[in-house]
């Protein structure tokens, strides 16, 4: 599908009706996952290992058995053993034996956390008492905590079972689960032609999505066969998959329904909770509700990954880039899988890039396996060289706006990992940033003495597309039902349904989403990889047409007349040769009853790619404390390309939140762990998420660039503004302190040293 | 009902309080705080759950006029209260004022934090009916929302303050 | 959670002997922001709680000259009761910076006293506006210095079935004024990596210390009151380099950790900032021009 080059009028898409979620969400009625109440439902709790590296010499459950108010205790034995294969997620493609493991320890703890059994119990209160019964002996193991001892020669390997590929070589006892490279050109031929080149290493923080709803599954094993699950997922039918794969139950026995879902960000992709309580359940014969406390989402839920990234950039004397290279290694946490790939194809994707290699390498460390944050592994990889740009800015002397527009990429760029970009809107939201009052404004002095900067910088990420399914069901009173497979973490109920009633030629209040369980709507990949709206909207888009199709064959029969003389416009349904014959939507639908019934129908696609992709430029400006090294956010600019924003409040709040949560990686923002592995930091206290009173107001310019592969030229936008804060903020700080932090988080303990260090010359 | 020996067993302790302008008696197993109560006692699932160790603000309940995090607090303490929770907020067949503003201003995204953000914002602009942006900003401080970024939020509380006047 | 009572005192001997009866196994509850989240987080066990709050001492607020504090009264009646706030800013500053406005509702002096942390807000301002707290158990009655009352992390002078009544603050003297600092890398709801609370006494021009307390959290064992740079303080000119040499002095006497909110050296530095930005601020409050 091609977008014409006339901007495309449109009624619904563009306006921002009220989500029609809405009031239950305000009203407190709204069911989250940790809402569910089913009759003779009884709760789940978990049993986690304190070690981050043991192995289980022995558990004996017996006395959680015997207690009263206990129903069914469970640990790695219950859990079938699983040969390892492809579990594909849609988005990630992870191993069904590691996953069974990951879930409930079989024979070793390789994360402080892990599950090593499970009761269920008349209240939860009880479960947490039995749990102290059950006595679980542990061989304790050096931990392998850091990339450095997981990658050293001779390093402790933390599974025997592990194949890793080294450039596509297999390689045993590893910690390295993978290395790939991506190349094209020659870097270091060019590195030498450069006028300046310069190298330097980034370390960034591994850093949690902190969705203020906890994880919780409930569960229920009919005496049948027939497994329920209603669960806080970003991913209904990927909870499925992995279920059927882990406990060897046939798919279509297992229903999920995806309950209101309290944030994911990528960290409710994964399984936890529910294969543990479909065990309990079978065990017990109940339903049995889990849930995750604060400290367990902390300690053993998918965190973004950390790591080092090391960059380097060579320029020509006009301030042109002629190569650059990366290193990127991520600690994917207990089992394989950070997100290097995505890292490695959006590090440079800004630019135009002539030469290019990038190494990546996914490590296997004792933390809790990593799983997909808000554009997943480029955050932490354009930290590294969207701050190494401003750096070189400041070497050569060239205005970084200047620089990024001089370079950067756009229709017809290769992307380092080789595919060549079509339209996209990566100098739209440069030239929207310096078209602002923020970049024309001057950074005014502080009249007490502290450091201001400003900073800017720009980001990347891709997106995908995939499969999705969306039936309408049209109502006799003319507004239609719509029911789609994508849990609504922020307002897509109403963007879907907005899409579909831009085609049906109805305002968007008379379209009613709902989310379907697995056994209600046709498959759909998850909530993620800012998908939803562009994909699952095509499938919207794909449904009213299939239905305004329908409809036209209806009236054609009322009027007795062939179809191809029904027109639908406006909202009505005209003939071309009688043209008094008008219906409106409604008259028409009232009249299905007498031309052959209901009409519902599905809509299914399977979206090829994102279509390019969702840049953003943000801008910012911090004053610091030289006494404290204190940061204040003074004011913030984010710029993105949304190709059509179908709701532009939500469009803002996605480019807000994004922001706020790199502000916060950049600035506080990490786990801190101890050498035995074990995360000091899990609270929201001492994690220090940025609160109300951390953040001014995020200004947002949304960048309406056509997304060639969607009908009304819509992008995914959820993910990208995750990617420019740190290093903008970086940006902001050497402006304001004249010194460089090469590490995330830059707290203040970090900046006072970085001045230190400046005013001692170093 | 938690099961444990005899010797040390706990007994459920009967409690009254207004609960969201009703006169309401529950039984409450005196270590359960007023959020387990709420919610699995009562059946009130508004109020949620974010950390249960008063950092989020999710659960935030009102308690005789002042915000507290019901987390933080003992069901049995609710003993002669006059509580309101997220379900009390709306009057019959509407919307209050600040939860119509939270729905123009597109203050929620994926709304776990939003019932804790109206009890809290209720409260000040209750107290205070001009809290301007600083104050509003220091006021939701401990309610955390990592969707929003904040901003549609403040701006909500603000409209809803312009309304209310 | 081990399952616990609730028993709800009314008087002072009620509470007291259930204290005595359940000996280690039960505690007084006051705002809870504690007591709460260390149960739950199974820091130790009880078989009691008793609830303080029906108590009539330890819910009086009374200031006749001198301020008289329950034990268990939230700090939002502290900092919402501007004769107070007029009197006592150190305490103020303290009273209004303990949490969010949740916590606040509940959050006590005296909880945040008894629970005897080294961050502790609420403790260096009651010391360097020298509070005397009274402690009652079943031998009676007794009274101490704020400063001697922590005796390391979590640990105080309260002995087996004791418990605080209130804390007592005497009238400030004329030209008098406090301040309370702490720096946290957040602007609410967040740990003080460091905090420091300063009184001061100036002469009747305004430009003389005659005396000075200061107080510093989360830089030892306990909240530590820095009785050199207090010394030092008396009978120099409230000059800001005067201020900076007292820092100087307070910054020896911490003995701060490396942990998660901040380095030793990160501290010691920190004790030299705030102790010369309270320092400045007591004395504008002194100065009657805050
Ligand atoms: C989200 C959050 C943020 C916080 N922020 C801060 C902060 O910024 N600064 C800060 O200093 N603290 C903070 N705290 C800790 C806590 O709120 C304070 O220490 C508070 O002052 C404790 O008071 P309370 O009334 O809640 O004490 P409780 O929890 O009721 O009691 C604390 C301890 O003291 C004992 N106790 C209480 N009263 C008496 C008495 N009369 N006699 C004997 N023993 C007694 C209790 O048994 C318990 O061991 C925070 C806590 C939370 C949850
Ligand atoms: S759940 Fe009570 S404050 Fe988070
Ligand atoms: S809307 Fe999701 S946490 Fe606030």
């Amino acid at each position: 599908m091609t977008t014409t080059e006339k901007p495309q009028e449109f009624n619904v898409v563009g306006t921002r009706p009220i989500r029609h979620d809405g009031v239950d969400k305000v009203l407190g009625r709204a069911l989250y996952g940790a809402d569910i109440r089913l009759a003779s439902m009884i709760y789940g709790a978990v049993l986690r290992s304190p070690h981050a590296h043991a192995k289980i010499t022995r558990i004996d459950t017996s006395k959680a058995e015997a207690m009263p108010g206990v129903f069914a205790v469970m640990s790695g034995k219950d859990m079938p053993l699983v040969a390892s294969g492809a579990l594909d997620l849609g988005e990630t493609v992870d191993d069904t034996a590691f996953t069974s493991d990951r879930i409930m320890a079989h024979s070793k703890v390789v994360y402080k956390g892990h599950p090593v059994a499970a009761v269920a119990a008349i209240d939860s209160n009880t479960g947490l008492e039995a749990l102290k019964l059950i006595e679980v002996e542990y061989e304790v193991l050096k931990p392998v905590i850091t990339l450095e001892d997981a990658m050293a020669p001779g390093a402790i390997v933390i599974h025997e079972g592990l194949i890793g590929s080294d450039l596509g070589e297999q390689v045993k006892n590893t910690n390295i689960a993978v290395h790939n490279r991506l190349e094209f050109g020659d870097p270091e031929a060019a590195f030498d032609q450069s006028k300046t080149v310069i190298e330097r290493t980034f370390i960034i923080s591994r850093a949690h999505q902190g969705y203020i709803e906890p994880h919780a599954s409930t569960a229920f094993w009919a005496p049948d066969g027939k497994i329920t699950v209603w669960t806080t997922t970003q991913a209904p039918f990927g909870v499925r998959k992995t279920i059927s794969a882990l406990l060897n139950q046939p798919l279509s026995n297992i229903k999920v329904t995806p309950t209101e879902i309290g944030g994911g960000f990528g960290g409710k992709i994964p399984v936890y909770l529910e294969p543990l309580a479909a065990v309990l359940s079978k065990k017990a014969g109940r339903p049995v509700k889990i849930q995750m406390d604060r400290r367990a989402v902390f300690e053993a839920s998918g965190p973004g990954p950390g790591g080092t990234v090391k960059v380097k950039m060579g320029v020509d004397d006009k301030g042109k880039i002629t190569a650059a290279t990366a290193d990127i290694r991520y600690g994917a946490g207990a089992y394989p899988g950070a997100s290097i790939g995505a890292a490695a194809s959006g590090i440079f994707a800004c630019y135009e890039v002539p030469n290019v290699r990038v190494d990546s390498y996914d490590i296997v460390i004792n933390m809790s396996k990593t799983a997909a944050y808000r554009a997943p592994g480029t955050p932490q990889a354009t930290f590294a060289s969207e701050t190494l740009v401003g750096e070189l800015c400041e070497i050569i002397g060239m205005d970084p706006m200047e620089f990024h527009l001089l370079n950067a990429s756009k229709e017809g760029t290769r992307r380092p990992d080789g595919p060549l970009f079509p339209r996209v809107g990566n100098e739209g939201c440069l030239l929207a940033i310096k078209g602002s009052d923020h970049f024309k404004s001057t950074l005014e002095p502080s009249a007490e003495g502290k450091l201001r900067g400003r900073g800017m910088a720009s980001g990347y990420w891709n997106g995908i597309g995939n499969k999705s399914s969306v039936t309408i069901n049209v109502n006799e009173d003319g507004l239609v039902s719509l029911i789609e497979g994508n849990p609504d973490i922020g307002g897509t109920r109403t963007t879907i349904a907005m899409q579909a009633a831009e085609i049906l030629g109805l305002p968007a209040e008379d379209v009613h989403p709902a989310v379907g369980d697995t056994d209600s709507i046709g498959y759909s990949d998850l909530t993620a990889g800012s998908r939803t709206t562009y994909a699952t909207g095509t499938a919207a888009i794909e449904a009213a047409r299939m239905v305004i199709d329908e409809m036209k064959k209806r009236v054609a029969m009322i009027w007795e007349t062939e179809y191809e003389n029904i027109e639908h416009i406006d909202g009505m349904f005209i003939s071309k040769v009688a043209p008094d014959q008008k219906f409106t939507f409604k008259e028409a639908a009232g009249k299905l009853g007498q031309t052959g019934g209901p009409v519902a129908l599905t809509g299914t696609v399977n979206v090829r790619g994102s279509g390019g992709g969702s840049f953003g430029t943000h801008l910012v400006d911090v004053e610091v404390d030289p006494d404290t090294g204190k940061v204040e956010i003074l004011r913030y600019t984010a710029a993105q390309d949304a190709g059509k924003a179908v709701h532009p409040s939500y469009v803002e709040g996605q480019f807000q939140g994004g922001a706020v949560q790199g502000i916060g990686w950049a600035l506080n923002e990490e786990y801190y762990t101890s050498e035995d592995g074990v995360m000091i930091n899990s609270t929201f206290l001492d994690y220090r998420m940025p609160t109300s009173l951390d953040v001014p107001m995020i200004d947002t310019i949304i960048v309406e660039v056509p997304n060639v592969n969607h009908p009304f030229g819509v992008r995914g936008i959820g993910e990208t503004s995750i990617v420019p804060p740190a290093p903008a903020v970086a940006n902001a700080l050497a402006d304001a302190i004249g010194a460089r932090l090469y590490q995330t988080p830059m707290n203040p303990g970090r900046i006072l040293e970085a001045l230190a260090a400046k005013q001692s010359g170093k | 009902m938690t099961q444990i020996p005899e010797q040390q067993f706990v007994h459920k302790v009967p409690v009254q309080c207004t609960l969201n302008g009703q006169s309401t008696e529950f039984l409450a197993a005196p270590y359960l705080s007023l959020l387990e109560i709420l919610r699995e006692t009562l059946g009130l699932t508004g109020t949620k759950e974010g950390c249960n160790d008063g950092n989020c603000g999710a659960c935030t309940v009102n308690v005789d006029g002042r915000i507290v995090d019901s987390c933080l607090m003992l069901g049995v303490e609710a003993q002669g209260k006059n509580i309101e929770t997220i379900e009390g907020v709306a009057p019959a067949g509407g919307l209050h004022p600040l939860q119509q503003a939270f729905l123009e201003e597109a203050a929620l995204q994926c709304g776990i934090c939003t019932p804790g953000f109206l009890v809290s914002a209720k409260a000040l602009l209750e107290a205070e009916p001009n809290a301007d942006e600083h104050r509003i900003r220091l006021w939701l401080a401990g309610n955390l929302c990592r969707c929003t970024g904040y901003d549609k939020i403040i701006r909500a509380v603000e409209k809803a303050r312009e309304e209310m006047k | 959670m081990h399952p616990y009572q609730y028993i709800p005192a009314t008087n002072i001997t009620e509470a007291v002997s259930a204290l005595a009866r359940y000996g280690n196994r039960a505690r007084i509850l006051a705002g809870g922001t504690d007591l709460l989240v260390q149960l739950r987080g199974e820091r130790y066990e009880l078989d009691a709680v008793v609830d303080a709050k029906a108590i009539p001492e330890l819910v009086e607020l009374t200031l006749d000259g001198g301020l008289t504090i329950g034990a268990a009264v939230p700090c939002y009646q502290v900092y919402e009761n501007l004769a107070i706030a007029a009197a006592f800013p150190g305490i103020i500053d303290a009273a209004s910076l303990i949490g969010g406005i949740q916590i606040q509702s509940r959050a006590s002096l005296g909880g945040n006293l008894c629970n005897s942390t080294p961050s502790a807000d609420g403790i260096c301002p009651l010391i360097v506006h020298s509070g005397v707290v009274t402690i009652t158990g079943v031998d009676g009655t007794r009274t101490m210095p704020v400063e001697e009352f922590s005796t390391g992390p979590g640990r105080n002078a309260l002995g087996n079935g004791e418990m605080l009544i209130s804390i007592n603050l005497p009238k400030p003297a004329a030209h008098f004024g406090a301040a309370y600092q702490r720096f946290i890398p957040r602007n609410e709801m967040d740990i003080a990596v460091v905090g420091v609370a300063s009184a001061i006494t100036l002469d009747a021009t305004g430009q003389k210390v005659e005396s000075a307390r200061i107080a510093l959290a989360s830089v030892g064992p306990t909240p530590i009151f820095a009785k050199q740079a207090s010394e030092f303080l008396a009978g120099q000119t409230a000059t800001e380099e005067t201020f900076a040499k007292a820092g100087a002095i307070a910054s020896t006497e911490a003995t701060p950790i490396s942990d998660m909110r901040g380095t030793i050296k990160q501290r010691h530095h920190l004790v030299e900032v705030l102790t010369r930005r309270t320092l400045v601020q007591a004395v504008r409050r002194a100065r009657g021009n805050a």
